[in-house]
């Protein structure tokens, strides 16, 4: 039996095993935030520890910086000690920091493969959930916690689990107006929150192989919303040439080299999984989410399912979904008005995530009580768009268009919603009280469906809009 | 660096915290965590579903008289609890609120090696177990709840439930290895030389 790319980055990676039975796992890229670290580096400090590899690890600033003004000292002065500390922090222990001033801020799992630093066969970890991202290259990405951070700091290793290995496939392709983001929300919704948890998931099949890198991004980024901790895509021809000529990619003439290998990482056709599940792309919609967990999806002509059909496990949830949301069992979700707009995150903040949603948003303009925000999810994204003239698209049809950052995916920064509010939102996480109001409601899907919301004022179906046949 | 301190046995008031997927959102809301330090996290624990927007008790079990107790807290979950961000915010705050151990049916992965690493166990029990001993503790709050990882069984009131736990994870909390960064630093020879096999770390030079 071959092997996946899994079971062939864990061999490559694995430096022995511990007397607890984990694995001692060499990480090659390791990347932090302001809002996980500190208390790592507060921990090296007192442990009195050193950077074992400070060159395999980056830093950048995303959750808690403004997206209207980058004035120092912020008017948060917490904001302000956060990235005071992370300033402090790389400049003490040695890390390259890609803050404002140096032309490549952004959200950390917008960064990594934009600038090359993820590479195929490459183990990755962040102090971030949504590290699942970065396996869109083909790499094994683990989100952890800030003692593990700290271990990755002082060691650059995990103790660490091995997952089982879940491969799913989605045949045929996609309809007008459907994207990356229908495609996670609809296995979210088929395989539930907690489906995932325990595997890696393998996406392949038809669609994935069509896929672009960044939706493939889109794909990997949701892994940890139905539970898998990390996600990843074999890499093929499209990875090689995303990384080719990528600040940190490997250079010219070591390229090729680079490629043998990374073609070498990936599954054998013979791979053993431990579990495979098939769904079929062609009936995809656009897909919305109605409660309050990423798998409460439904598409966007169906009804809110009733408490029957759910499975006992999952009818709590349900008619805590209902109560919190103010929706009624069996309702359309379609027509549901909104109050916010929110176009951007580390699922959807890219420049096609841009590109499409500009697309609708040329047809027309945004419903006078929506407030709409488009957030780039870098300063690379934001000069491409600015390129391509997309902001003065975004403004002309009422959308403000902001500096990079996380904004209001989880409202660190001032960008929030007030009371109970409702926000199309092309984000990850429709939690209780995720945007920043204890109350405020959240509907997640694809940005080119915010875009459109905008414009109704309510759920709207994009296919309507790019003229369905 | 940190002395091993091995984990054989947690005993605290239990206090059960009903719900599946239960988030670590749910558990510290995202504006708390504008801190660089995780002192003084206990207070906000699963804050929004405890206060109202004045600061209002909403009579959570948290803050319900008949399960106040001092010293260690154990808590009691359903299944996927502490899902979503990786937060390690969530299992700090819980542990300075005072819960030093957690009894579920099951939980999200990130937060499991989390409470792992801070030597909190997170134990498992079957649905039936857990919905028994939660009725149990519900009749009557007032005893400790005595989780033991030598035995792999939980006490309540003379009563003892079965429970699992990974072996790695188990291995670490009953060594006191569950700091994990003593071990990890280690193997820093064989570190060096795994970075050395691997190609990308010269940047695919030549050998
Ligand atoms: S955009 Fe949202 S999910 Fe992504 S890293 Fe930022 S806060 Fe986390």
């Amino acid at each position: 039996m071959g092997k996946s790319l899994l079971d062939k980055v864990w061999q490559a990676h694995s430096v022995r095993e511990l007397p607890s039975g984990q694995t001692q796992l060499f990480i090659g890229l390791h990347l932090i935030h302001e809002v996980t670290s500190p208390q790592a580096f507060q921990m090296m400090r007192e442990q009195d520890l050193k950077v074992a590899f400070a060159q395999r690890t980056f830093a950048t600033v995303d959750h808690i910086i403004p997206t209207d003004t980058r004035q120092r000292p912020y008017v948060d002065s917490q904001a302000e000690g956060m990235m005071s500390a992370i300033e402090r922090n790389c400049r003490e222990f040695g890390i390259r920091f890609f803050d404002g001033p140096s032309g490549h801020q952004g959200i950390v799992h917008v960064l990594g493969p934009e600038l090359g630093l993820t590479q195929p066969g490459m183990t990755v970890a962040c102090g971030d959930s949504h590290t699942s991202t970065h396996g869109a290259l083909g790499a094994v990405a683990f989100g952890i916690g800030t003692s593990q951070v700290r271990d990755v700091l002082a060691s650059q290793c995990l103790a660490i689990q091995r997952p089982r290995v879940r491969r799913i496939e989605i045949e045929g392709k996609l309809a007008l107006g459907v994207y990356a983001k229908d495609v996670t929300l609809h296995i979210i919704r088929n395989l539930g929150v907690k489906g995932g948890v325990g595997f890696a998931y393998e996406y392949a099949g038809a669609v994935v192989e069509h896929m672009t890198m960044e939706e493939r991004m889109t794909l990997c980024n949701m892994s940890i919303e139905g539970g898998a901790r990390l996600g990843y895509v074999n890499p093929d021809q499209t990875t090689f040439d995303y990384v080719r000529g990528r600040e940190f990619a490997p250079p010219a003439e070591n390229f090729e080299r680079a490629v043998a290998w990374w073609r070498s990482m990936a599954s054998d056709p013979d791979a053993g999984y431990d579990d495979t599940v098939r769904l079929d792309g062609e009936r995809i919609a656009p897909t919305v989410t109605w409660g309050i967990n990423p798998g409460q999806a439904i598409g966007v002509d169906e009804k809110i399912p009733v408490a029957d059909s759910f499975a006992p496990d999952d009818r709590e949830v349900a008619e805590d979904a209902y109560e919190y949301m103010g929706f009624k069992p069996g309702a359309e979700i379609r027509g549901t008005r909104i109050d916010v707009a929110f176009i951007g995150s580390c699922t959807n903040g890219r420049i096609s995530d841009l590109r499409e949603a500009a697309k609708v948003a040329r047809l027309g303009k945004v419903k006078p009580h929506v407030k709409a925000l488009v957030v780039p999810g870098s300063e690379a994204v934001a000069k491409a768009a600015e390129a391509e003239g997309l902001p003065e698209v975004f403004r002309q049809a009422g959308f403000e268009w902001r500096l990079p950052g996380c904004s209001m995916c989880l409202a660190m920064n001032p960008d929030k919603l007030v009371g109970r509010q409702v926000c199309a939102s092309s984000s990850n996480r429709n939690f209780k009280g995720r945007q920043g109001s204890p109350s405020g409601r959240t509907l997640l899907m694809s940005p080119a469906m915010v875009a459109a919301a905008a414009i109704e004022g309510a759920v709207a179906d994009v296919r309507d809009m790019l003229g369905r046949k | 660096m940190a002395d091993l301190i091995p984990i054989k046995k947690v005993a605290g008031r239990p206090i059960p915290l009903r719900g599946n997927d239960v988030d670590t959102d749910r558990i510290i809301p995202a504006r708390f965590m504008k801190a660089v330090t995780f002192e003084g996290m206990g207070r906000f624990a699963f804050y929004d579903v405890r206060f109202d927007a004045e600061g209002h008790s909403k009579g959570h079990i948290m803050d319900d008289p008949r399960f106040e107790a001092k010293g260690p807290r154990v808590a009691i979950v359903n299944k996927n609890f502490g899902c979503g961000s990786s937060r390690e915010h969530a299992p700090q705050a819980l542990l300075r609120w005072g819960i030093k151990a957690i009894v579920g049916e099951s939980f999200a992965d990130i937060f499991f090696g989390n409470c792992v690493a801070l030597g909190i166990p997170c134990v498992s029990a079957s649905e039936a177990k857990v919905a028994a001993l939660m009725a149990a503790v519900e009749e009557d709050p007032a005893h400790d709840l005595v989780v033991d990882l030598e035995t792999m069984t939980i006490a309540y009131r003379g009563k003892s439930y079965a429970i699992a736990l990974p072996g790695g994870s188990r291995s670490q909390l009953l060594d006191g290895s569950w700091d994990a960064t003593r071990s990890l630093l280690q193997g820093a020879d064989a570190v060096r030389a795994t970075a050395a096999r691997l190609p990308y770390v010269a940047g695919f030079a030549k050998a």
